[in-house]
């Protein structure tokens, strides 16, 4: 690794962003070290999934920094002053940051094995064997053995996001990020999501999750984030910021989860 | 549960005779008028056929005749089906080329390509390629070299003009060549907007999962965004083709004179029966067409594969991975 020992995984600096004159995020300081769990929670539009996003350049940031295992993200940094990365440099930094959306967005043409080999194959131009070789232990892993040849159409929805996790997991990502990767399932179908984001967790994979999932939040983050109106409320573990909230909105908020659950 | 529930407004029948409905068997809504309908169509059917028959002008002998000539079955292959099929490959290239111009971040390109979509689809066809066909009065030779070439040997003093090839255009003028880019050119501009329909269909969301994916633009394009906009682009694709196929008969205008439609109207006019060069033209368009109907249900089928209905393919593969288990 490039930074050094005890260096965080991921440090973002008074993180910024604001569309169309509205600010999402107003000055985010988060850093999350390797082989650790994070939740981010919070109301809707309190810009966790905006934050996600911006750690892997789906959006630009407008103040701020963010560095990805030592590399400041979308940037060079020339004697102080910033050059936008071209887009093939922005793409190089992000494949070693996984991704899981809401909506799965999985290839719909592509079958599953299809899904997980694509950018192993044409982004890594990895040999194809190999690649194949490692979808099906992959995919083995999520508990989908028995359907590299189906279509993402013909699969529940729980299906289709265990594969998108895998696809995710086959550029051997540093770093997983996870965009309410339940919120889109059938309560029947949520669990087996959370069970493989488990499994992944105790493999000491380092993941930002955005959840409303207070349990996984709870047994699975080491670090919860509360944020709200685009900054940090509050933050700790688990046992201190969900049992024991101190702040007014953080109480509030966890009240209408466990009220609405 | 064999009594009613209470309150119901029918007498409660005693539990012996209780028997609940079965499987309807009603009787269908009657559709009187379609009957009349069918009359009124299979008199006017009667009364072509009668006509078709006993009229001899129309002559089907002399136009199955015509349809067999050598120079109508040239123009066929070498006017109509090969001016076809290159006008088709030049309008769907340059059509998708500008799509992606269109849809870029560059407003230079952006710029260009609405202009050209502008220009071409404001210019009819007919037009288009009487000007291509005549362009040798305006540039006899073209030439490709340095810009400006000749301006700057001339002011340079050099005895070459940097030119590195030409030819004269009157030698390709009336040649299959120019229709061929009259009409691709013009297909492009249609094909730049049906092309743009199918990638903005495509949910954004596939693009936002090939970029954290790490693909570059090109290759979110090619193996992503574009095979799951050919769903979309393939149906008025087909339509265009079909179109193209009778716009050919336009190529007379540059003057191609080897092409379908020209070759059986000579025929028909040399035998003084009009009318059966006519049919012999019609009868070989509706083959034509039938035929590319049947190619574009099958391309259908292909870029629709992992939408709708399973393919019988992954069909048979399933069923092998779960008898295997």
């Amino acid at each position: 690794m490039a930074n050094p020992a005890g260096a965080p995984l991921v440090h973002a600096v008074n993180v910024m962003k604001s569309f169309h004159g509205n600010d999402v995020l107003k000055g985010i300081d988060m850093d999350v070290h390797k082989g650790q769990v994070v939740c981010l929670l919070g109301p809707s539009g309190s810009g966790k999934t905006t934050f996600l996003r911006c750690i892997n350049q789906l959006e630009t940031i407008d103040g701020g920094r963010i560095w990805v295992d030592g590399d400041l993200m979308g940037y060079a940094d020339k004697g102080g002053v910033l050059h936008r990365l071209s887009d093939k440099a922005i793409a190089a930094q992000r494949r070693d940051i996984g991704m899981v959306f809401q909506r799965f967005n999985l290839f719909p043409h592509k079958t599953v094995l299809e899904n997980v080999m694509e950018a192993p194959i044409q982004v890594k131009r990895e040999p194809k064997k190999e690649v194949e070789q490692r979808a099906m232990e992959l995919l083995a892993k999520v508990g989908l053995a028995d359907k590299p040849a189906a279509y993402p159409g013909q699969l529940s929805g729980g299906q289709q996001q265990r594969v998108a996790i895998a696809r995710a997991l086959a550029m051997r990502p540093k770093l997983m990020l996870f965009d309410e990767p339940t919120s889109a399932l059938d309560p029947e179908l949520v669990g087996e999501v959370l069970t493989t984001m488990r499994e992944l967790a105790d493999t000491g994979m380092t993941m930002i999750v955005v959840t409303h999932e207070m349990g996984f939040a709870r047994d699975v983050a080491d670090r919860v984030v509360f944020m709200d109106g685009g900054v940090v409320v509050e933050e700790g573990p688990p046992s201190e910021v969900i049992s024991n909230p101190q702040n007014i909105r953080t109480k509030t908020f966890l009240r209408r989860m466990t009220e609405g659950g | 549960m064999s009594t009613p529930a209470a309150g119901s407004g029918s007498p409660a029948p005693s539990a012996a005779t209780v028997d609940r409905p079965g499987v309807i068997n009603a009787r269908p809504v009657r559709h009187p008028w379609r009957w009349v309908a069918i009359a009124v169509i299979l008199v006017l059917v009667a009364m072509m056929i009668s006509s078709l028959v006993t009229n001899p002008k129309w002559d089907f002998g002399f136009a199955f005749q015509i349809m067999q000539q050598t120079p109508v079955l040239e123009g066929l292959w070498k006017g109509t089906i090969f001016g076809t099929i290159a006008s088709m490959i030049l309008g769907v290239g340059l059509g998708v080329v500008l799509a992606v111009m269109r849809l870029s971040d560059n407003p230079v390109l952006r710029a260009v390509a609405f202009a050209y979509t502008w220009f071409f689809r404001a210019m009819p066809r007919y037009v288009l390629l009487a000007i291509l066909g005549s362009l040798g009065f305006l540039y006899a030779q073209i030439r490709f070299g340095v810009p400006f070439g000749q301006q700057i040997a001339s002011s340079l003093g050099l005895s070459t003009d940097l030119t590195f090839f030409g030819f004269s255009w009157n030698d390709i003028s009336s040649t299959i060549w120019v229709g061929v880019i009259g009409l691709g050119l013009s297909e492009a501009a249609y094909m730049a907007e049906i092309a743009r329909a199918g990638i903005l269909s495509v949910d954004k969301g596939q693009d936002e999962a090939a970029r954290a994916l790490g693909m570059s633009s090109g290759q979110r394009m090619r193996r992503i965004v574009l095979p799951q906009a050919m769903r979309v682009i393939v149906p008025p694709t087909g339509n265009e083709t079909i179109a193209m196929v009778k716009d050919t008969s336009l190529l007379t205008a540059v003057p191609v004179l080897t092409e379908l439609y020209y070759q059986a109207y000579l025929f028909g006019q040399r035998g003084f029966k009009i009318i059966p060069g006519f049919v012999a033209a019609t009868l070989w368009y509706l083959i034509i067409c039938s035929i590319l109907m049947v190619g574009q249900s099958y391309l259908e089928k292909y870029f629709g594969r992992g939408f709708g209905a399973i393919p019988k393919k992954t069909k048979e593969k399933l069923m092998k991975i779960e008898a295997d288990h």
